[in-house]
């Protein structure tokens, strides 16, 4: 039997309110199915699941907070015979108690009945948690708050502010930036766009994810995870892109394996990303695991950003704005589009003169497009 | 297609990628993507929905012509006019 938990969903959430079940017990289940909906303070997360298997239990019931870790369903091996339904198993620990089936009225306390009239909750569905299944003045209020979530807009700036408040207080940042010329590239990428289609052209943002992932496989002491008081470095290069949301507030989602995918393949996967970022359709894969967030903020006009680190990872990189600048090429003062490519590293991790070396070879890899 | 009609469907093409944008709010010479807070993955959203609705791809060439929504329109409407299109001359 595989117990099945709540992925992690992403650095900054602990936790998330089960919405919606996508499967039922018996169902069969493969890897990168989509079992279940999960609201965030971000937002409603598809949770995939990453076995193979028939659907055995399901141990939460939609509305429930659950902590990030939580067994969320039981499900049966392939050739292993799944449960019958609703027969309990050794292996649910976190089966919640449910009242017996046969007392269709809910058995609630008068304190919980008054207080549920107060608070408009409906009793009809309601799990009571008391003793025999009895309904209790804190379900009450537990499903009242259910029922009025928070502001999204507020509940995101508290999770931002709980990121972004222990990057500053327990990361020593230092920071670093080059402004690298990109003649070369951004002429590369016209000649290519001149013959693509509409829907295969391609954003300077794309070669600038591509080289950092490539620089990143020679530095690794910038791609991974400060936990426990170890540096632990990351596997493959995937990478976090930070965008910034309509209504206000961003999200980091995760491109994977961002050296070894060709250019027009990351350039679909960043506009599937972008747009189901803003429309709240994120999967739950593509939360967390990032070993390093890239930041392009120029593309809002500011010349150079020094971002924030987003923890546990222990470097970002933060493009400014792609502009004619005037240069200097062979000694001669030329007009050159370039970029302000910033780092922002951990200085328990990596030191600046390693982090200069991996800004520099950022630019090397630019000065070579076709090659990325 | 007549000047109106292209506006229609360049706001309706814009409220697709900026639900949230007060179309009176929309100062027409000034640069588009600033009035509307359109990012480039945005901006390219917005001329693919453009291609789709009116069939034209405007090449990145010619941005510089379409960059505030006076501009997009007129060069919408003289693209449109001649069937076959001149390609651009001009440096990107």
């Amino acid at each position: 039997m595989i117990e099945f938990k709540l992925p992690s969903l992403g650095a900054d959430m602990d936790e998330g309110t089960l919405l919606e079940w996508k499967v039922h017990p018996g169902d069969a289940v493969k890897p990168g199915q989509v079992i279940a909906v999960v609201d965030t303070a971000k937002a409603a997360i598809d949770v995939e699941c990453w076995h193979e298997g028939t659907v055995s239990q399901l141990l939460i019931d939609v509305g429930a907070k659950i902590p990030v870790g939580t067994t969320i369903a039981l499900l049966a091996e392939p050739g292993e015979k799944p449960h019958a339904p609703g027969r309990t198993t050794t292996a649910a620990p976190l089966l919640i108690e449910k009242p017996a089936p046969h007392d269709r009225r809910p058995r609630i306390s008068p304190a919980a009945r008054k207080r549920a009239a107060e608070l408009g909750v409906s009793t009809e569905d309601l799990k009571g948690h008391g003793s025999q299944g009895a309904i209790t003045l804190e379900d009450i209020e537990a499903a009242a708050r259910v029922t009025h979530t928070p502001d999204p807009v507020q509940a995101m700036r508290h999770t931002i502010a709980a990121a972004m408040s222990r990057s500053k207080r327990e990361i020593p940042h230092y920071y670093l930036s080059e402004t690298i010329a990109l003649g070369k590239a951004m002429a590369w990428l016209q000649a290519h766009n001149a013959q693509s289609t509409l829907q295969t052209r391609l954003l300077p943002g794309v070669l600038l994810l591509k080289a950092v992932a490539l620089a990143l496989r020679d530095y690794s002491q910038l791609n991974g995870f400060w936990l426990d008081n170890v540096f632990k470095p990351a596997l493959d290069t995937d990478l976090g892109v930070a965008i910034a949301l309509r209504q206000g507030g961003l999200v980091a989602p995760v491109l994977h394996h961002v050296a070894d995918t060709s250019m027009t393949h990351l350039m679909s996967e960043l506009a599937s990303l972008v747009e189901r970022a803003r429309n709240g359709s994120l999967r739950s894969s593509e939360l967390g695991g990032a070993g390093m967030t890239v930041t392009q903020l120029g593309d809002q006009g500011v010349d150079s950003v020094l971002g924030v680190i987003y923890p546990p990872q222990v470097a970002l990189v933060g493009f400014g704005r792609i502009s004619e600048r005037p240069w200097v090429n062979d000694g001669q003062l030329c007009v050159m589009p370039t970029v302000i490519c910033s780092l922002s590293a951990d200085h328990r991790v990596s030191d600046g003169h390693y982090g200069a070396r991996f800004l520099s070879e950022v630019r090397r890899l630019l000065q070579a497009p076709e090659a990325l | 297609m007549n000047r109106q009609m292209i506006r229609d469907e360049v706001l309706k093409a814009l409220k697709g990628i900026a639900p949230e944008l007060e179309i009176v709010q929309l100062r027409p010479d000034r640069s588009l993507r600033e009035e509307v807070d359109l990012d480039s993955m945005d901006w390219l959203r917005f001329i693919e929905a453009l291609d789709r609705s009116l069939g034209m791809a405007i090449p990145e060439s010619d941005y510089q012509d379409v960059d505030t929504l006076d501009k997009l329109i007129t060069y919408l409407e003289q693209t449109g006019r001649s069937s076959t299109p001149e390609p651009s001359t001009r440096k990107g």
